[in-house]
C-alpha cells in the first residue's frame, strides 16, 4: 500500500473513533470498553495470515499461539459484552413499564 | 489460487470496517448497545471468512483446529464468569489480544523490508507485549491473587527509565538491522515494562488502566495492519485506539482523576500512595445493633453502594437487608454514583444480578434532591463519591467531581473497612460530622450482623 493512503486511512479512522464515542453515558463505559476490546480481536485475521504462510514447525507453533490468543480475545470479547448488555436489558424493562 | 479477486476482498474488508464503526456507535447508547455488539461480531466473522477466501493459506486444518479450541475455551468462560469478576476477564481478553499482535509482528519481521514496516514491527512487538503483561498484572490485582495496593520498590523509577532507554535502543536496532533475536529481546523488555507500569497502580484505578491498555492493544493491532498490508486490521485497530483513548479520559474524568496521575501518581506520592495514611481525629463508631436501631426506626433510607461493596461481594446481603427494612414499611432506595463499583456502570450490573429491582436504583441526579428528606443514608464501601470536598475544597484532587449529597440526610452511617481515605487519598469531612456513625469491618460481615439485628427489633 502507498504510505500516503495508509496515513489517510489512519487519520480518518482516528477521527471516526473519536467521534463515535464522544457522547457516551458513564453507565455504558464498561460495555463499550468491552466491545472495543472484542473488536481488536480482529488481529485474528493477522494471526491466520502468519500461520497460513508459516514454513517451519517452530514458526507455525508460534503463529498458532497467536491464533489461539486472538480467538480468545475476539470470541470471548463479543460473548462477554453481550452478557453484560443482557443484564442491562433485563434491568431496563420494569422502568419503561413504570414510565408508561 | 485465491477464491476471490482483490476487489471483492477489499469490499468485504470495507464491509467489516463499517460494521466495526456501527458497533462502536451502537454501544454508545443504551437502546442500540446489544444490537451494536452483534453487528461488530458479524463484521469480525466477515473479516475472518474473507481472509480464508482471499489468501493462499497452508496449515488450514491446524488453524481451524486452534480457532475451535480458542472458542471452546473462551465461550464457557464468558458465559459462566460471575459478574463481579467480569472486569478481570475483560482485562485478560485484552491481554491475549495484545500478545497475539506482538507475536504476529515478531513473525512478520523477516518479511518486513521498508523503514515504515520495520518501525511498525518494533512498535507492535513492544506495545503488544506491554499490553499483555500489564493486563496479566491487572487480572491478578482484580482477582486478588496479589495485593490491590500500589506496589513500588526502591529505585523503581530508575529501573523504568533504564528499561525505556534500553527498549528504545532495541527498537532502533530492530528497525536498522531487522534482527530477530533483538526483536525477541524487545518483546521481553515490553513484558517487564508492562509489569512495572501496572504494579504502582492502586486497585480503584485499575479500570482506567484496563481501558488504557485496551487502547494500546488497538494501536498495536493497527500497526500490525501496516506490517501485513491489511486495511481491516489498520482501520479496526485505529478505531479501538482512538475510541479507547477518549473512553479512558472520560472514565478518569468521571472518577475525578487524570490519566497521568493514575499511572504515575504512586511515584509522586501525592494521590493513590497517600491513601494509606490514617487520621487520628475522633469519630463516632457504633455497633451493628446501633446501626440496626437507626435503620429500623427510620422512614426513608438511601443506600449508597460503592467499591467496598463490590470488593466484599456483599450485594446479595445488601439486598436482603433492604428487603428486611421494606418489610418493616421503611422506604429504601439505592443512590448509584456513575463510577460506583469497579468500573463505571459496574454497580448497576452487580445490583441487577443480585435481583435488586430496577425501580429502587436511582441515578445521581434523581436521588440527590431526596437526601434532604431521608432519615438515614447508609454508605456501604463508598467514600470519595460522597466527599463534600468535591464541592467545598478547590485544589482537592476530586474538586469538581459530581457527588451524592449524603451529608444532607439526618443521619449518615458509613460501613468501612478502616479509617483509610478512599482512592483519591483525601480526608472525608463527612466522617467527623456529629450525625455520622461508623461501623468498621468487612462490608459483607457488617451487613450480615446489621441484618440479624434489624430482624431482632
Amino acid at each position: 500500500m502507498d504510505s500516503i493512503i495508509i496515513l489517510t486511512y489512519f487519520v480518518l479512522a482516528v477521527f471516526v473513533g473519536f467521534e463515535v464515542v464522544s457522547k457516551v453515558s458513564s453507565t455504558l463505559h464498561t460495555p463499550l470498553m468491552s466491545g472495543a476490546n472484542a473488536i481488536h480481536g480482529i488481529i485474528l485475521v493477522g494471526a491466520i495470515i502468519v500461520a497460513g504462510h508459516a514454513d517451519s514447525p517452530g514458526i507455525l507453533i508460534l503463529a498458532l499461539l497467536a491464533v489461539l490468543m486472538a480467538t480468545i480475545n475476539l470470541v470471548g470479547g463479543f460473548v462477554v459484552t453481550d452478557r453484560m448488555l443482557e443484564m442491562f436489558a433485563v434491568k431496563k424493562k420494569p422502568s419503561e413499564g413504570q414510565a408508561k | 489460487m485465491s477464491a476471490i479477486t482483490p476487489e471483492v476482498e477489499a469490499l468485504l474488508y470495507l464491509f467489516a470496517a463499517v460494521a466495526f464503526i456501527l458497533a462502536l456507535k451502537g454501544l454508545s447508547s443504551p437502546k442500540s448497545a446489544r444490537r451494536g455488539n452483534i453487528i461488530g461480531a458479524v463484521g469480525a466473522l466477515v473479516g475472518i471468512v474473507t481472509v480464508f477466501l482471499a489468501e493462499e493459506l497452508k496449515n488450514v486444518g491446524w488453524i481451524l483446529l486452534v480457532i475451535g479450541l480458542g472458542t471452546l475455551l473462551s465461550v464457557p468462560a464468558s458465559r459462566m464468569v460471575k459478574m463481579t469478576q467480569m472486569p478481570q476477564l475483560v482485562a485478560l481478553f485484552n491481554g491475549v489480544g495484545g500478545g497475539a499482535a506482538a507475536v504476529v509482528a515478531l513473525l512478520e519481521l523477516q518479511a518486513a523490508d521498508t523503514l515504515g514496516f520495520l518501525i511498525a514491527v518494533a512498535f507492535t512487538v513492544f506495545i503488544g507485549s506491554v499490553s499483555f503483561s500489564g493486563s496479566v498484572i491487572t487480572f491478578a490485582k482484580l482477582q486478588e491473587m496479589m495485593t490491590t495496593r500500589p506496589v513500588i520498590f526502591k529505585g523503581q523509577q530508575y529501573v523504568m527509565i533504564l528499561l525505556t532507554i534500553a527498549s528504545l535502543a532495541g527498537a532502533v536496532l530492530v528497525v536498522l538491522d531487522g534482527n530477530f533475536l533483538v526483536a525477541t529481546l524487545l518483546l521481553a523488555a515490553g513484558l517487564v515494562m508492562g509489569v512495572l507500569v501496572v504494579l504502582p497502580v492502586g486497585g480503584a484505578d485499575v479500570p482506567i488502566v484496563i481501558s488504557l491498555l485496551n487502547a494500546m492493544t488497538g494501536l498495536a493491532v493497527a500497526a500490525s495492519g501496516l506490517v501485513l498490508n491489511n486495511t481491516l486490521l489498520l482501520v479496526g485497530g485505529t478505531l479501538v485506539g482512538a475510541s479507547g483513548t477518549i473512553l479512558t479520559r472520560a472514565m478518569a474524568l468521571a472518577m475525578g482523576r487524570s490519566v497521568t496521575n493514575t499511572v504515575f501518581g504512586a511515584f509522586k506520592g501525592g494521590s493513590t500512595a497517600g491513601s494509606t495514611e490514617v487520621s487520628d481525629r475522633p469519630v463516632k463508631s457504633g455497633s451493628p445493633e446501633d446501626v440496626a436501631i437507626l435503620l429500623g426506626y427510620a422512614q426513608r433510607v438511601i443506600v449508597v453502594p460503592g467499591y467496598g461493596l463490590a470488593v466484599a461481594q456483599a450485594q446479595h446481603t445488601m439486598y436482603e437487608l433492604a428487603k428486611a427494612l421494606e418489610d418493616k414499611g421503611i422506604e429504601v432506595v439505592f443512590g448509584i454514583h456513575p463510577v460506583a463499583g469497579r468500573m463505571p456502570g459496574h454497580m448497576n450490573v452487580l445490583l441487577a444480578e443480585a435481583n435488586v429491582p430496577y425501580e429502587v436504583l436511582q441515578e445521581m441526579d434523581e436521588v440527590n434532591p431526596q437526601f434532604k428528606t431521608a432519615d438515614v443514608c447508609l454508605v456501604v464501601g463508598a467514600n470519595d463519591v460522597v466527599n463534600p470536598a468535591a464541592k467545598t475544597t478547590p485544589g482537592s484532587p476530586i474538586y469538581g467531581m459530581p457527588i451524592l449529597d449524603a451529608g444532607l440526610a439526618k443521619q449518615v452511617v458509613f460501613l468501612k473497612r478502616s479509617m483509610r481515605p478512599g482512592f483519591a487519598g483525601i480526608e472525608n469531612e463527612l466522617l467527623y460530622e456529629p450525625n455520622t456513625t461508623l461501623l468498621f469491618g468487612d462490608a459483607k460481615e457488617s451487613l450480615g450482623k446489621v441484618l440479624t439485628a434489624v430482624k431482632a427489633i
